[in-house]
């Protein structure tokens, strides 16, 4: 039995990073990206996944992460001591290429209503309003890990009929289009917000409202999101966070002791 | 040859393997100073392959010592691409970029430097996945012109490179074609290494190992030369033959401001100093930057010219979080 946080001022992105921490399963490989996927991974770990295995682009597997101690870069001592091995770069994304990893964990910039993601530019590909960063290994995560969870702000901006470009891929214009783009396996499977939980309805592959966050309707999901949203016919809703894993969370991130 | 038309430099795997074969490759010491090394290995218009990535292992003295002795017209490759290139490009000496990823981490927010000359088309910028950029290095170091992957299939990446799909000669499959890439030179910052430049990695070695076997000529700047007989105690950590080696630059804390592995922690206040100077005065901050690093006679001053104890503390942090 869950019961709603008592603590004080539960932000929007802990309700989120908890929402997908409880979707990693004990026993599962995940490639996990630096900031809200590796604390959701952290999180699972202490909870409901102890044995689940963290991966990073780094070349680390089975990475061991300290409370108050998470790294900035998937590249740096922090995100390596105490892992169980390290191996190149490359390698690491031949491991999700032969099929090892069960979940890609990943952030956006944009995300479209076939699950595409932009992390590169906004505007003109030739002459850019904004450069960002870059795929990372974000392409590579979402073209071969078995599923990929998206993780992001629930924002009009965000949420684009067609992004400005095709980062990494997700069901491209929908239907079948993904496999006969020659990505034959995973592709993006959940969405995960500070608003809702969302999938990919099965024929058309386009996002589909599945669960609210607590307190959220189905109407200010619509309002948040840059496309019509297919809605599930039975839209369920999410069971609260608890003050356990807020406390969990704070302390992974450093922001308390408890 | 038909990858003449790609519009990138590379995919020149043959003509790499032909110009190794017809080289000299004695088995002499090769220690010299940064500025010897640069001087005999970097040439204008470059093709520069960047050890180590993102803030990890950047070979951050025989970088500056370019920035001293001044090149033109480099490509600067590495896969995830710290605030390093946006020196060369803000100095005018570096005209392209291949990556998949530029910044400094989580939380510094946007290279500024790279958003302003690429929103205003000034250089030309090559977006690769991760693995795409490991698998041309892997393709070079492996001495073949593409490798298959499902990488960048379906993206906007695959398509502004002009990748091309290569299909699978037993399953009909189609699959990416990487070109390889033979870096002209590539510049790695290791752990230990011999006069001759056998070279150890201590953690991780990203891609290292391939940019190595690829490129076509290898300057490594070491925290520490050692004895051949200390290779000899632990030679699977050995990831670089020295018959690939061209130049051995013995430089203790060699990729500082960045991190080095078991030896010291990156220094955030330096990336702070440098962000700063951006947001206050855009690119020109960058050669600010650039020119109070390169105002130090060689890395060794730069060092000197930083408080001890911070230096110290950046040592003892990372020797303290090593596994006992």
């Amino acid at each position: 039995m869950t019961t709603v946080s008592t603590l004080a001022e539960v932000r929007p992105d802990e309700v989120m990073t908890i929402a997908a921490s409880r979707l990693l399963e004990d026993g599962k490989v995940m490639f996990a990206g630096i900031g809200q996927p590796l604390v959701a991974a952290a999180l699972a770990r202490r909870r409901q996944a102890p044995n689940l295995t963290v991966v990073l682009e780094g070349g680390m597997v089975g990475i061991h992460l300290l409370p108050g101690e998470l790294p900035a870069s998937t590249n740096e001592m922090r995100a390596a001591v105490g892992a169980e091995m390290l191996t190149s770069a490359t390698d690491i994304f031949l491991l999700a290429q032969r099929g090892c990893f069960d979940y890609g964990f990943l952030g956006v910039a944009q995300v479209d209503a076939y699950g595409n993601v932009n992390t590169s530019l906004i505007g003109d590909p030739d002459r850019p309003k904004v450069r960002l960063p870059g795929p990372g290994g974000a392409n590579d995560i979402i073209s071969m890990c078995n599923e990929t969870v998206i993780v992001t702000n629930h924002e009009p901006r965000r949420f684009v009929e067609r992004v400005d470009w095709i980062t990494s891929p997700g069901h491209l214009t929908g239907g079948d289009s993904r496999q006969r783009s020659g990505l034959l396996h995973g592709g993006p499977s959940w969405v995960v917000t500070d608003l809702a939980l969302l999938d990919f309805e099965e024929e058309s592959r386009r996002m589909r409202l599945r669960a609210l966050q607590p307190g959220v309707t189905v109407e200010q999901v619509r309002r948040a999101t840059g496309f019509e949203l297919l809605v599930a016919d039975e839209v369920s809703t999410l069971d609260p966070v608890t003050d356990d894993e807020v406390r969990l969370l704070r302390r992974l991130n450093g922001e308390s002791d408890d | 040859m038909t990858t003449a038309t790609l519009p990138f430099p590379g995919a020149d795997t043959l003509d790499a393997r032909l110009e190794l074969e017809g080289r000299r490759r004695p088995r002499e010491p090769k220690t010299m100073t940064a500025e010897e090394a640069i001087a005999g290995f970097v040439r204008d218009g470059d093709v520069v392959a960047v050890g180590g990535t993102n803030h990890a292992r950047t070979p951050m003295a025989l970088l500056v010592e370019i920035l001293r002795q001044r090149r033109t017209g480099l490509a600067m490759s590495r896969p995830l691409t710290c605030y390093e290139a946006e020196l060369f490009i803000a100095t005018g000496m570096a005209d392209r970029v291949v990556t998949s990823w530029v910044g400094i981490g989580h939380g510094w927010g946007l290279a500024q430097v790279l958003r302003e000359y690429v929103e205003t088309g000034r250089i030309d910028y090559q977006e690769w996945s991760h693995l795409g950029l490991g698998l041309r290095y892997r393709a070079g170091a492996m001495g073949v012109p593409f490798l298959p992957t499902y990488s960048m299939l379906g993206s906007d990446l695959g398509r502004r490179l002009q990748l091309v799909e290569a299909t699978c000669p037993y399953t009909g499959q189609e699959l990416t074609a990487v070109p390889s890439l033979n870096p002209d030179v590539a510049l790695i910052h290791v752990q230990r290494a011999d006069v001759y430049g056998n070279a150890q990695i201590d953690g991780y070695e990203l891609m290292d190992g391939d940019v190595a076997r690829a490129a076509r000529r290898l300057v490594i700047s070491t925290e520490e030369l050692v004895d051949t007989d200390i290779l000899r105690r632990d030679p699977a950590r050995t990831v670089i033959p020295g018959f690939l080696v061209d130049a051995v630059v013995v430089q203790p804390m060699g990729a500082y401001p960045h991190e080095c592995y078991g030896h010291y922690l990156a220094d955030e206040e330096a990336f702070t100093h440098y962000m700063e100077r951006v947001r206050d005065h855009g690119s020109e901050g960058a050669r600010e930057y650039a020119a109070e690093l390169v105002a130090h006679a060689d890395h060794d001053a730069f060092l000197a010219s930083v408080a001890p104890e911070r230096l110290a503390a950046l040592r003892k942090d990372a020797e303290g979080m090593m596994p006992q």
